[in-house]
């Protein structure tokens, strides 16, 4: 994607791919859905010593990143997982990390960024409400205060991984201030109710807090900027990966073209089909670029990062789907079996087009962003 | 072959650089002119060779082009920073295509020193506007079926023939005109490429009127027009060469990646109403003008910044993926296709935003926001101009993803059998 990676970027993106390659099989994607398990904790275990859940985490506190660019050696991953519609909750766990780690006081975190780090604790958002769209800085849900901290009475639902997280990062209007509280999935009053998904590993619970008692140091500061840390970071990664399941997508499609026989002649030969190759290529180059683009303001932190990474956020959504249909089309009927692999990808690009804001929920959020 | 940008061990630090230009632009350059502005298109010339003059007085014209030519023999950075320095003034855009980023760098590739001393000087300092005399009336994308001829007198050429779609013909001082000279080879190893001056006798130049009343193409009719054997560019019938560099130029030329491009007219334009970024602007404006004030900008306004943003990024990520040489010199037509497509939809969101007013207003004298209807009629014109989509598309299927070519009947045989056979083979079974 990034045809600017240093030569430690690309041995890492070897490494990252080895391990894939090992482990996130799409005979193993499908075991996984036979037996209704969304990732196994040895995998992430070992996902986050390939530095899944660290790049983000500064040194001082037991993480590192390979270039200096954190988010840019972790998209790197991210396009990879995509590659593999691979299990793990990469984008939404390493979105938590940065919101933890840019607020005032991050270091008072220090101790849980370590356990997620490690991989020993899965963190995932629980941001969506129950009929509510994407709407990460207006929670209904609210925490009022008592003695010992906070009490969280609310029910988030569309949480990722909410059936396997131990950590849950929950948005709350508390005396009417937007904040976030950090809770441990044990906490008694916290109940998990696994969702139905279209993907086959990334899965979704309702989890009702009930009650919740809430320890005062769970309480994380400077919510609105957490916020947009949060979204930006968790954008550009989806996208990432998304730019990684379509680009498996068009290699199997062209690989399709070319050994397919009609008429005497290969797929591949016939203009009509090319010329749909040649919009695709674009397309997806189109893609990459916006994702680049996103990656490297949000790294930067610049002025732009929030209407650049929407704006990837809303094309990639869009075209991701657009070029996987038009491959199913090209592969004819197989391209809508159960036994081709094909839709793994289609499912993971149609979950990340519909989650943590779709195109349209994004374009009225970049409307509002705009100098109009 | 990727665009040849000399790097100078002696450069001036750049920000010092960005400073001096600074300075010399306030003092010598006049403003940008009101976007809104018509300004006729012999003035608009006029102005412009004036401009590119004073850059030449400067020493900030042709900053990419060597300096024993004219040039300062800086790199693509320091253009782009006199670019950004640019953006307040008024800049001679019109001598960025094809005159500095398409005709000029195949010269500098593919001229003699004698036609590189002459022509890059004489462009640089805004004497000298260069146009192409490529397509014809019989062949337009397929461009190596030209019928053009150029035929030997003693040393002399005679070239006979028409060309069409010349863009801005009546305001160029040479052409650069693509010419069969031997009809016994095979269709591309006959061309060859010349520098024809616009003015000379038996060149006759008629302009066409499209479909939105504007008249920037040309036709042009060749009727014994003799040159010099220094007209040719390249060798003959080497012409096909040259017309591939060319087309190279060309395609990178859309992207903002073109190292001989000088000033930004969209980034411009956006500055001088103080928005952040080129292109959605003037739709937000018509947005403005035709459905009232409002706190957001319609669907179709984010729709087009959206779009405009992806495609700016797109053009980087091709021209510097085929100046890495990450990417083959054909991956330059998927910013080619990606320009037009869009631009397709840019110009559909103007006819969405200005509903009936694109079609009808009160003043019978002045259409205003009809603008947008008249644009509409035109809108495949971006899909067309320097070889089509489709074109575009063969290429990127072909070149950069290895896809069989199509069959052609003329490739491996003689033109004029090709032709013999063509005419024998044109009536619909």
């Amino acid at each position: 994607m990034d045809l600017n990676l240093t030569s430690d970027q690309q041995l890492f993106r070897a490494a990252t791919r080895k391990f894939l390659e090992r482990e996130a099989t799409t005979v193993r994607i499908r075991e996984l859905t036979e037996a209704k398990i969304g990732f196994e904790r040895s995998y992430w275990q070992t996902a986050s010593e390939l530095g899944w859940t660290s790049l983000l985490v500064p040194e001082e506190m037991d993480g590192g990143s390979i270039s200096g660019r954190p988010l840019a050696d972790l998209a790197i991953v991210a396009e990879e997982a995509g590659q593999f519609a691979a299990p793990g909750p990469l984008a939404v766990t390493n979105a938590v990390i940065a919101g933890l780690l840019n607020v005032e006081g991050a270091k008072a975190h220090a101790g849980v960024i370590g356990e997620i780090a490690s991989g020993a604790a899965v963190a995932t958002w629980a941001v969506y409400e129950p009929g509510k769209g994407w709407d990460p800085f207006e929670p209904t849900a609210t925490a009022t205060r008592f003695e010992g901290g906070f009490r969280l009475n609310c029910v988030k639902d569309r949480v990722e991984v909410g059936d396997q997280a131990d950590l849950f990062l929950v948005g709350a209007r508390l005396d009417g201030e937007l904040c976030q509280f950090l809770v441990r999935a044990d906490a008694p009053g916290v109940r998990v109710d696994k969702m139905w998904s279209l993907d086959f590993t990334r899965h979704f619970a309702t989890v009702t807090f009930d009650n919740v008692a809430v320890p005062r140091k769970a309480l994380v500061e400077d919510a609105r900027t957490a916020i947009e840390y949060q979204c930006q970071t968790l954008f550009a990664l989806q996208c990432a990966e998304t730019c990684g399941a379509t680009a498996r997508v068009f290699d199997m499609a062209l690989e399709w073209a070319f050994d397919r026989y009609a008429f005497g002649r290969s797929l591949a030969s016939y203009q009509a089909i090319k010329h749909r190759f040649a919009d695709m290529k674009t397309w997806l180059e189109a893609m990459h670029a916006i994702t680049v683009g996103a990656i490297r303001s949000v790294q930067d932190r610049a002025d732009t990062a929030s209407k650049i990474s929407r704006v990837a956020s809303i094309y990639v959504a869009r075209k991701s789907v657009e070029i996987m249909q038009d491959c199913v089309q090209i592969h004819g009927g197989i391209g809508v079996t159960w036994e081709y692999d094909l839709h793994i990808f289609l499912r993971r690009a149609t979950v990340n087009r519909a989650l943590y804001g779709t195109p349209e929920e994004q374009r009225s959020a970049l409307s509002a962003l705009l100098a109009y | 072959m990727t665009l040849a940008v000399p790097e100078s061990p002696d450069m001036e630090d750049i920000e010092s650089f960005r400073l001096r230009a600074r300075d010399w632009l306030k003092r010598n350059m006049p403003p940008a002119p009101d976007p809104a502005l018509e300004i006729p298109d012999e003035e608009r010339w006029a102005r412009a060779r004036k401009l590119q003059g004073a850059l030449y007085e400067g020493g900030f014209a042709g900053l990419c082009y060597p300096r024993e030519y004219g040039g300062q023999g800086l790199s693509l950075q320091y253009q782009k920073v006199f670019t950004e320095e640019s953006l307040p003034y008024e800049m001679p855009i019109v001598f960025n295509i094809p005159t500095l980023s398409i005709c000029l760098p195949t010269i500098l590739e593919l001229g003699t020193e004698q036609q590189k001393k002459q022509h890059i000087n004489d462009v640089l300092c805004g004497r000298e506007v260069l146009v192409e005399f490529l397509s014809e009336p019989h062949s337009g994308s397929d461009l190596a079926g030209v019928l053009t001829r150029a035929e030997r007198d003693g040393e002399k050429w005679v070239i006979n023939g028409s060309k069409i779609w010349t863009s801005h013909a009546y305001v160029g001082d040479v052409a650069m005109c693509l010419a069969r000279t031997d009809w016994d080879a095979p269709k591309h190893r006959g061309l060859t490429m010349f520098l024809v001056p616009v003015r000379s006798p038996g060149i006759t130049i008629r302009r066409i009127r499209q479909v939105n009343g504007k008249s920037e193409f040309c036709e042009e009719f060749f009727d014994n027009v003799v040159l010099g054997p220094e007209a040719v560019l390249g060798e003959v019938n080497g012409g096909w060469a040259v017309a591939t560099r060319r087309f190279y130029y060309s395609r990178s030329a859309w992207g903002r990646g073109n190292p001989y491009i000088s000033g930004d007219h969209e980034l411009s334009q956006a500055q001088s109403k103080g928005i952040d970024y080129g292109g959605y602007q003037s739709l937000a404006a018509l947005a403005r003008e035709v459905q009232g004030p409002s706190a957001r900008a319609p669907d179709a306004v984010v729709d087009t910044y959206v779009n405009q943003t992806v495609r700016d990024l797109m053009a980087r990520r091709v021209i510097e993926g085929v100046e890495s040489g990450a990417m083959p010199p054909e991956a330059a037509s998927m910013v080619r296709l990606f320009h037009a497509q869009i631009d397709w939809l840019s110009v559909d969101a103007r006819l969405e935003v200005a509903g009936s007013h694109a079609v009808t207003g009160p003043n019978p004298e002045n259409s205003g926001i009809g603008s947008v209807g008249e644009t509409f009629l035109i809108r495949q014109a971006t899909s067309l101009g320097g070889g089509t989509t489709e074109m575009a598309r063969n290429g990127i299927s072909e070149r950069v993803l290895g896809m069989p070519r199509d069959v052609a009947s003329d490739l491996n045989i003689s033109f004029k059998e090709a032709r013999k056979i063509f005419t024998e083979n044109r009536k619909r079974k």
